[in-house]
């Protein structure tokens, strides 16, 4: 091993970075936040393994203020913002951001906004404590996965990453304006997706 | 009042000012809205409370999936470990 590769490896040890155990501390974790953000297993897998190499590169520029973890988490929700941006029509299964906007076109009556009768809410029956029933949990993250994906990214970046939305907006580029709607409108696709698949 | 009227009646306006309430703080006026709305439909108060549980759904799916269920595989894992390694060890 020639020396100056040496030394990096001795300032790495020494200080609070250690890249020998990324994988046994961080793969899975990091792994879960990708695939509940993008549900693709290898796409998945490939930013993980990409925030890894990149993290290599940069490992000068950890300072320690923030935990390895939070570092390297930092570096992926980079690159899960930048399939997010390639990807803003939606790959394979998901919906386009114009189908998705068909699915609830007559929820609403488009005089007087009032809920048509086929498509009012109804309670789900599961109201004490869904967010323990697996199966209900699992209907949902289908019907997540499809959300067009801009429709995704805004309401996981909001709703899980809780960035602010002047974040979303600029990063997604979508104006504040659009924010709202599509908040909203992911809202009522999700909703009536965990209806028609769990009543 | 018009104005008043005219939200007592439209569930797409309500549904709109439940998300952004969960997200911001609310005008006056969106606020008062929304009450008057809310009082007289049922449905719109199902669908908050249906709102409000998708959203600590969501909350909660990435932080308490990490013992459980996504894991990677260990060939995937051993595969990493190694090209951590070579890396390091400048290829």
């Amino acid at each position: 091993m020639p020396a100056d590769k040496l030394s990096t490896l001795n300032q790495l040890n020494t200080s609070e970075i250690n890249p020998h155990k990324w994988v046994i501390l961080y793969a899975d974790y990091l792994f879960t936040y990708a695939i509940t953000r993008l549900n693709d297993e290898e796409l998945a897998k490939d930013l993980v393994q990409e925030t890894f190499l990149a993290a290599l590169e940069k490992t000068a520029q950890f300072k320690g203020n923030s935990s390895e973890r939070t570092w390297l988490t930092a570096i992926l929700k980079n690159k899960v913002v930048d399939v997010y941006r390639k990807n803003s029509s939606g790959p394979g299964k998901k919906s386009t951001v114009k189908e998705a906007e068909q699915e609830q076109q007559d929820f609403f009556d488009s005089e007087d906004g009032h809920w048509n009768e086929a498509h009012r809410p109804q309670e789900f029956g599961v109201e004490q404590d869904p967010i323990l029933n697996k199966e209900f949990n699992q209907i949902l993250q289908n019907c997540m996965q499809k959300l067009p994906v801009l429709w995704l990214s805004v309401f996981t970046m909001k709703h899980m990453d809780d960035a602010s939305t002047e974040l979303i907006c600029t990063e997604l580029k979508v104006s504040v304006a659009n924010f709202w709607v599509i908040i909203h409108r992911t809202k009522i696709n999700l909703r009536a997706c965990l209806q028609k698949n769990w009543i | 009042m018009d104005e008043i009227k005219k939200i007592a009646y439209n569930c797409r306006k309500a549904t709109f000012l439940i998300e952004k309430k969960q997200l911001e703080t609310l005008t006056l006026r969106e606020k008062l809205e929304l009450k008057i709305h809310l009082v007289g439909c049922s449905v719109c108060r199902t669908f908050q409370q249906q709102s409000i549980m998708i959203n600590q759904m969501v909350k909660g799916m990435f932080h308490s999936s990490q013992p459980q269920e996504t894991k990677l595989d260990e060939t995937f894992k051993n595969e990493l470990q190694e090209r951590i390694k070579e890396k390091l060890n400048g290829n």
